[in-house]
């Protein structure tokens, strides 16, 4: 059995290190279900009293009527929330957010924004986020909160009135939520396509490395 | 979806499904409502076929159970809706139902009763008059309809917990069940603690005006703490029961308690 015992010698010769931890992994993957579900429930419901002149197409809606929706978005609601907060939480209490996403400076954007669009942008080390990363995730995150308030204040405007005083009246929160959806959706448009052009970060948040 | 081609000209497409769905047998019913929720696109996404319906329902279903008993724990009794000037009235304030205003129901007035049912020492029915007699207070606030739309109005009436008191109601009981005159048999439970809260009312008014054919003359119960389809028109009886009854668009689907 001997032969089966770890040496250090091993232990030190293990290959790259961890960029991704398990848990931003899992709770990454997991947000992600929990947004797609959310938006597409989210479609059904908008489309049962449009915002503005247009509808989504049914074939994108989750749910199949107002009701199936609304069932649906209170249901996958709380994988958001629950995945979201702790998430929230770990990423503070471990230092993560403030080691990987700041300092965030106006010159250091218009940096790699400049050099995004010439292509010179480089992704060497993954663990190293660029500013146009940094602004993103960071941005990102809020828009995550603020849904999230403007969805709870919609669901409890009475109970939760304080929530709907934050942002105005019901009717205000209702579009910060629409526009929170909308912000999300264009982000994820970008961050497919860039996770798709550097295959390597897309392989780093699936396995780690 | 019915090819175009196939409708009867001058029939509403969604109604006609919607009452062919009632005459299906219930699990065929239940099924083709969760069809329309497995989706082509989140299969695409995850491989898989996401929506195997019945398990699905089943577990949606449960959540939306469990979301009852969550709005029920956070329902504060004491927590008011909001109240609003006279100047922030939606105008004109919304007709709102699942069919066309010629098709709401005309009840006449000189004939309606209210019955009273159920777990109430006085079962004795009530007549308009009788009823106008009430004290009568007005609210202006915002109706909130599960399709996300708002309004906001004014309507005067009994608060539904003066009226529970008066015919000696067992508030002990959970639920006071509402049967009303639309086509179909509209109907709609309410949680005694909701039908208890100081902004729930039998409402005889709109706007001063006694309520007119298209807010639920003669009667309507106006709940500021629920959303639009909780709030039911055309009441012709009311129940006080320990019984869930189910509803009209509850059996349907939408959450039960849908407090805001």
């Amino acid at each position: 059995m001997s032969s089966l015992t770890v040496t250090d010698e091993q232990v030190s010769a293990t290959p790259a290190k961890v960029i991704q931890p398990a848990w931003v992994r899992v709770m990454h993957w997991t947000n992600a279900v929990a947004m797609v579900l959310m938006i597409l429930s989210g479609w059904q419901i908008y489309n049962a009293s449009p915002l503005f002149g247009f509808s989504f197409p049914r074939e994108y809606t989750l749910g199949g009527w107002l009701g199936g929706g609304l069932l649906w978005h209170f249901a996958a609601m709380w994988l958001l929330m629950i995945n979201g907060l702790a998430y929230l939480v770990t990423g503070f209490a471990t230092g993560r957010f403030r080691k990987k996403l700041l300092p965030i400076t106006p010159s250091g954007v218009l940096h790699d924004v400049r050099a995004a669009l010439t292509f010179k942008l480089g992704h060497d080390d993954l663990s190293v986020y660029n500013y146009v990363q940094r602004t993103l995730y960071a941005g990102i995150i809020l828009v995550g909160v603020l849904i999230v308030l403007s969805g709870l204040g919609m669901w409890k405007p009475v109970q939760l009135h304080w929530l709907v005083t934050l942002f105005g009246d019901y009717p205000t929160a209702r579009y910060v939520h629409f526009f929170c959806m909308a912000a999300i959706c264009a982000f994820l448009v970008v961050h497919v396509l860039l996770a798709l052009l550097v295959p390597k970060s897309l392989r780093a948040m699936i396995i780690g490395r | 979806m019915a090819k175009r081609s196939f409708l009867i000209p001058g029939v509403d497409k969604r109604l006609l499904i919607k009452d062919s769905i009632k005459t299906m047998p219930d699990v065929t019913r239940r099924r083709f409502i969760a069809g329309g929720a497995s989706l082509g696109a989140l299969t695409l996404l995850t491989g898989c076929d996401v929506v195997d319906s019945s398990s699905a329902d089943a577990l949606l279903a449960k959540i939306s159970k469990f979301n009852d008993a969550v709005q029920d724990f956070i329902f504060n009794p004491d927590a008011l809706a909001p109240t609003f000037a006279e100047s922030a009235i939606t105008k004109p304030f919304p007709f709102n139902a699942y069919y066309d205003l010629d098709d709401a129901p005309e009840v006449n007035g000189d004939d309606w009763k209210l019955e009273v049912r159920g777990l109430v020492d006085n079962k004795k029915s009530w007549t308009l008059p009788e009823l106008y007699k009430l004290p009568q207070v007005t609210q202006i606030t915002r109706h909130i309809c599960v399709e996300g739309w708002s309004a906001i109005g004014s309507w005067t009436g009994t608060p539904l917990r003066d009226f529970l008191k008066l015919i000696g109601a067992d508030t002990r009981a959970k639920y006071v069940w509402f049967q009303c005159a639309d086509k179909d048999g509209y109907n709609s439970p309410l949680d005694m603690r909701t039908a208890l809260h100081p902004q729930t009312q039998m409402t005889f008014k709109y706007a001063g005006e006694i309520l007119p054919r298209a807010y639920g003359f003669p009667m309507k119960i106006r709940v500021p703490t629920k959303l639009g389809f909780k709030n039911p028109k055309y009441v012709v009886s009311m129940e006080v029961t320990n019984d869930y009854k189910g509803g009209y668009w509850e059996d349907q689907g939408y959450n039960s308690f849908s407090g805001s």
